[in-house]
């Protein structure tokens, strides 16, 4: 079921690098959040921060508090990959399982957390891949190789891999910026629909998808390389982008941003 | 006249080739062509003539089916049977101890080693170990089975000298192709929740299998031709034999060095007989290879 989020006064580290500061917001369950910012001020690394993959990088660190619905999923007593299960991903580039079939890669998550009923498995995979917009293009082909695909096509199978595992919320990183316009408005729709069940946060760099999609938009920013980058503001999207708190907020909105 | 004083004084915008590239280009065709020649003739050359000399032994009825058991040297018949059996027995025996082990280091190395002590010091024993000569690595093993243990000399003792010879390989080869696995597909994994082993076993192998299998079987041919080791730790026996703990043993690069004090015509085509066997053994793993490549290759189709 769809949770809230809360971040903490994070700070994260790539070593030595202090990459971003000082982060304090909260994502409210069933909706989306969008961050935006210009390259390199650290919206990846929040995001990769939410479900613990910012550690997955040798010597990456987090400091201050990360919680899902009132729960630290930083604790100690808390296992990673656990946290990964109710927190999903997907990612910039498709990235299916390539000696995986379509219906495999969709239930690669289930089959792993030890789902191993064959019909079971298949009616998730068909309601994950209806999910996703994507069930009536690959019906016929649900043994195919999972990169036979088009692109488009497979980062919806990657949303569908992801919901498969029922996560509570769901994070996405540029998730169309590989794709094609076409491909981009599924995925958008996709993402309307999915909000009713899932927490949602995607980074972007289009700021018009941001528009459409969000409630809520987080501007990134960094005074300058080698810095750590900073949250300036978060608001409604309606609000941030007609009449920002930030002067910064509205330089960047209205391309006057240097 | 003005008109050809105004037009502007450009050439073609185009420029000939030079005589020089020219020149160079035919230089560096003519040398390709030649290095190709060098490397191609004496294969060639090797091929034909141990094809001419050994096919014949080898179209006779029995040369897969029996072995040499209670043959004299000069009689003609019986076959290599028990040398093919002895070559194939030790390349599977090395093969069953040398691919876990090899796989498991290169997975070490790759997945877990990161920049640690222990991942370095391993990656520069097994570079060692890739140079030590076989007959270096026969020795070893002599030197700790036979004359500190005590035990036999035997079949087990060729395939633990071969054991030597292939873990390096077998480790490259993982470490290398476990290199290529994109990171992006360990990442997708870990997102969905599944833990590191199972993220190494179920999406990082399956992935990388095709090219570990081409070359562990290439490993396996090239190990199989290997003399030092069974001139050194096993005798010949004419006849078969599957014990691999006990007793002689043949297999065919000893078969040829052991027929090469045998002076009757029998013995010449027992020779070249094995030559042509061995050379058809290690094709047919190479083949091999390329079929089980083609078999686990990631398929987009
Ligand atoms: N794996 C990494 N190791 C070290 N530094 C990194 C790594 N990934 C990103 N960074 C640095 O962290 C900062 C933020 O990067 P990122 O979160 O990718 O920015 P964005 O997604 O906003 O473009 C950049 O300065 C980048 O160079
Ligand atoms: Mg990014």
């Amino acid at each position: 079921m769809a949770k809230r989020l809360d971040l903490k006064d994070v700070d994260i580290y790539y070593g030595k690098f202090h990459a971003v500061a000082g982060v304090t917001l909260s994502v409210p369950p069933r909706s989306i959040t969008a961050f935006i910012g210009p390259s390199g001020c650290g919206k990846s690394t929040v995001l990769r921060t939410l479900n613990r993959m910012h550690e997955v990088i040798p010597g990456a660190t987090v400091d201050g508090q990360v919680l899902l619905d009132g729960e630290d999923i930083y604790a100690t007593s808390v296992d990673p990959v656990s946290v990964r299960r109710t927190i999903g991903m997907v990612f910039q580039r498709p990235n299916p399982f390539p000696t995986m079939s379509i219906r495999d890669n969709v239930v690669a998550g289930l089959k792993l957390m030890g789902v191993s009923d064959k019909k079971k498995l298949d009616e998730l995979a068909e309601r994950s891949l209806r999910g996703a917009n994507l069930w009536n293009e690959v019906k016929d082909r649900l043994d195919k190789p999972g990169g036979g695909i088009s692109g488009g096509q497979q980062q919806r199978l990657c949303i569908a891999r992801a919901i498969a595992v029922q996560p509570d919320v769901l994070l996405m990183d540029e998730p169309c910026s590989a794709l094609d316009p076409i491909s981009t408005l599924a995925i958008e729709d996709l993402m309307s629909e999915l909000k009713k069940e899932y927490t949602i946060v995607i980074v972007t760099h289009n700021m018009q998808q941001a528009a459409r999609v969000s409630d809520q938009t987080g501007f990134f920013n960094l005074r300058a390389t080698g810095e750590p980058g900073k949250l300036v503001e978060i608001d409604d999207t309606e609000k941030m982008f007609s009449k920002p708190s930030e002067k910064a907020t509205e330089d960047y909105i209205s391309g006057r941003f240097g | 006249m003005t008109a050809t004083i105004d037009a502007p004084a450009t050439g073609p915008t185009f420029m000939q080739v030079s005589g020089a590239r020219k020149v160079k280009d035919r230089i560096a065709t003519v040398l390709v062509y030649l290095s190709f020649a060098v490397a191609v003739i004496p294969l060639v050359w090797v091929v034909y003539t141990v094809l001419v000399r050994g096919l014949g032994a080898t179209l006779s009825a029995t040369w897969f089916t029996e072995s040499l058991s209670g043959l004299l040297g000069r009689d003609p018949g019986g076959g290599a049977y028990h040398a093919i059996l002895g070559t194939l027995l030790q390349g599977v025996v090395c093969a069953i101890i040398s691919v876990p082990i090899g796989i498991m280091v290169g997975i070490y190395l790759v997945e877990y080693g990161g920049n640690s002590r222990l991942a370095k010091t391993t990656t520069f024993m097994v570079d060692i170990l890739t140079g030590v000569p076989s007959i270096v690595a026969a020795l070893f093993v002599y030197a700790v089975w036979i004359a500190i243990f005590g035990l036999p000399r035997s079949a087990f003792a060729v395939s633990l000298a071969l054991v030597l010879l292939m873990v390096p390989v077998v480790v490259r080869t993982t470490e290398e192709l476990l290199k290529i696995v994109p990171t992006d597909l360990r990442e997708a994994s870990y997102a969905l929740g599944i833990p590191k082993w199972r993220t190494i076993t179920k999406v990082v192998i399956p992935t990388a299998l095709s090219g570990i299998l081409t070359g562990v079987m290439l490993a396996l041919a090239r190990v199989m031709g290997e003399t030092a080791p069974v001139l050194l730790l096993v005798a010949y026996a004419p006849f078969i034999n599957t014990n691999i703990f006990e007793g002689n043993m043949a297999s065919l690069p000893l078969m040829m060095y052991v027929e090469r004090n045998n002076p009757t015509a029998a013995g010449t085509d027992r020779i070249w007989g094995a030559a042509v066997t061995l050379i058809l053994i290690i094709a047919l793993f190479n083949v091999l290879a390329t079929v089980l490549s083609k078999y686990f290759a990631v398929k987009t189709k």
